[in-house]
């Protein structure tokens, strides 16, 4: 079914949502300091997204165009409130890490936007593999981020120390500022390597 | 006093040191969407400032209240998000009606401030961080304050980055996000002022 392998493809690199959709700004740069972080809680986005595409799917043609959003809003909060409770319960240390930001799953444009877009008007399956791709697309440019930020950060990448003991690590890259610095510059990159013309203002619509 | 003292700590946390957008990283999507011009990032702050007002109002009553002696904590998410989205519909009907223009001036972002993570982010933080009643306000003010504080500067800052002549690649939001950066470095300088 290559249509399904496409859906999903496309979650990764056409539509990515950190690079091209630019989406779901808020984790993205809160979370990446560390790149095992951005893996964490690109999986649990991974779970809310897919699931929650799936059942909107599902719903579709039940729920009135009037009230879809707080329907949505609904359906994500069971989701995002299951996968918190799971991981408090499976992975505590990274439950720490991740903190207030796995319920701020629940507000993630990224979820919102793909739910209107694209799972109140598309079969489940189809659905379902958007949001697998859509989520690992996030999974992705979160761990890129965070391999970068934490190895000139720290000179490391996931804890395993890369770069020579001489190397006086960059603390501002792990600070907040590194976070915007790294995403503007690797925006840029990618806007140079496609070739794509200025982006037109990322719209900060998200229903 | 004591208390006092408490509470100008907490605004001063949250304005500068804690800045929403600048250290917690709440509230990106509007800060990129809506600070292309000063005057819609006024609107927008002073719309932000009132529902994060009577949201952390809300949600501190609705979490004592009601969550807590039902013993449904895990609710919470849930419970605060539809919490919030009422409350930015009421605020929508009352700003149409009380005044026009401002309800013409904020267009479609005052639907926006429902995803805003800044207003479910204060909430859920004022629980975690026990916060009482005006506690919970003063955070959740000082922080639509910093918020505002923020995105006027940075909107000042990009209606004069449109007339510069940037390299292409870097057009748009690249530019934008390394802008942040250096406001972000700035901020930064705030770090010190509270143990």
């Amino acid at each position: 079914m290559s249509n399904l392998k496409g859906t999903f493809l496309n979650g990764i690199f056409d539509e990515n949502p950190i690079f091209r959709l630019v989406l779901g700004m808020c984790p993205t740069l809160a979370l990446t300091p560390a790149a095992i972080n951005g893996i964490g809680m690109g999986l649990a986005v991974v779970f809310v997204l897919s699931m929650s595409n799936l059942f909107i799917s599902l719903l579709r043609n039940y729920i009135s165009e009037k009230i879809r959003i707080p329907a949505f809003v609904v359906i994500i909060a069971a989701f995002v409130t299951i996968v918190d409770m799971l991981m408090h319960a499976f992975v505590p240390t990274l439950y720490e890490a991740l903190g207030l930001y796995i319920p701020l799953i629940v507000v993630n444009c990224i979820i919102l936007a793909r739910a209107e877009a694209f799972a109140f008007k598309n079969p489940p399956f189809q659905s379902f593999m958007d949001g697998i791709g859509m989520g690992l697309g996030f999974t992705l440019a979160l761990t890129l981020l965070g391999s970068i930020r934490e190895l000139i950060g720290a000179g490391s990448v996931f804890g395993i120390r890369l770069l020579p003991m001489a190397y006086e690590p960059a603390i501002i890259m792990i600070l907040p500022p590194g976070a915007f610095f790294t995403l503007g510059l690797l925006l840029g990159l990618l806007n140079k390597v496609t070739d794509r013309k200025a982006e037109k203002q990322p719209d900060a619509d998200c229903h | 006093m004591e208390y006092a003292s408490r509470i100008f700590l907490i605004l001063l946390s949250s304005i500068l040191v804690n800045n929403f957008i600048m250290s917690k990283f709440l509230g990106i999507c509007p800060f990129l969407g809506v600070s292309k011009r000063v005057s819609t990032a006024v609107g927008m702050g002073i719309a932000v400032t009132f529902v994060i007002a009577m949201a952390s109002l809300f949600t501190y009553l609705a979490q004592y209240f009601i969550l807590v002696p039902l013993h449904m904590e895990y609710m919470q998410t849930l419970a605060f998000i539809l919490i919030i989205a009422a409350l930015v519909q009421f605020v929508e009907m009352v700003i149409k009606k009380s005044s026009p223009s401002l309800y013409q001036a904020l267009g479609v972002y005052l639907p926006l401030i429902t995803t805003n993570c800044a207003v479910l982010g204060v909430a859920i933080m004022n629980i975690e961080e026990q916060y009482d009643l005006l506690q919970s306000l003063v955070n959740g003010i000082g922080g639509a304050l910093g918020f505002t504080l923020a995105i006027v500067l940075f909107a000042g800052i990009r209606e004069r980055l449109e007339l510069s002549d940037i390299p292409k690649p870097l057009q748009g939001f690249p530019i934008a996000m390394i802008t942040a950066g250096l406001m972000s470095v700035a901020f930064l300088g705030f770090q010190g002022l509270i143990r």
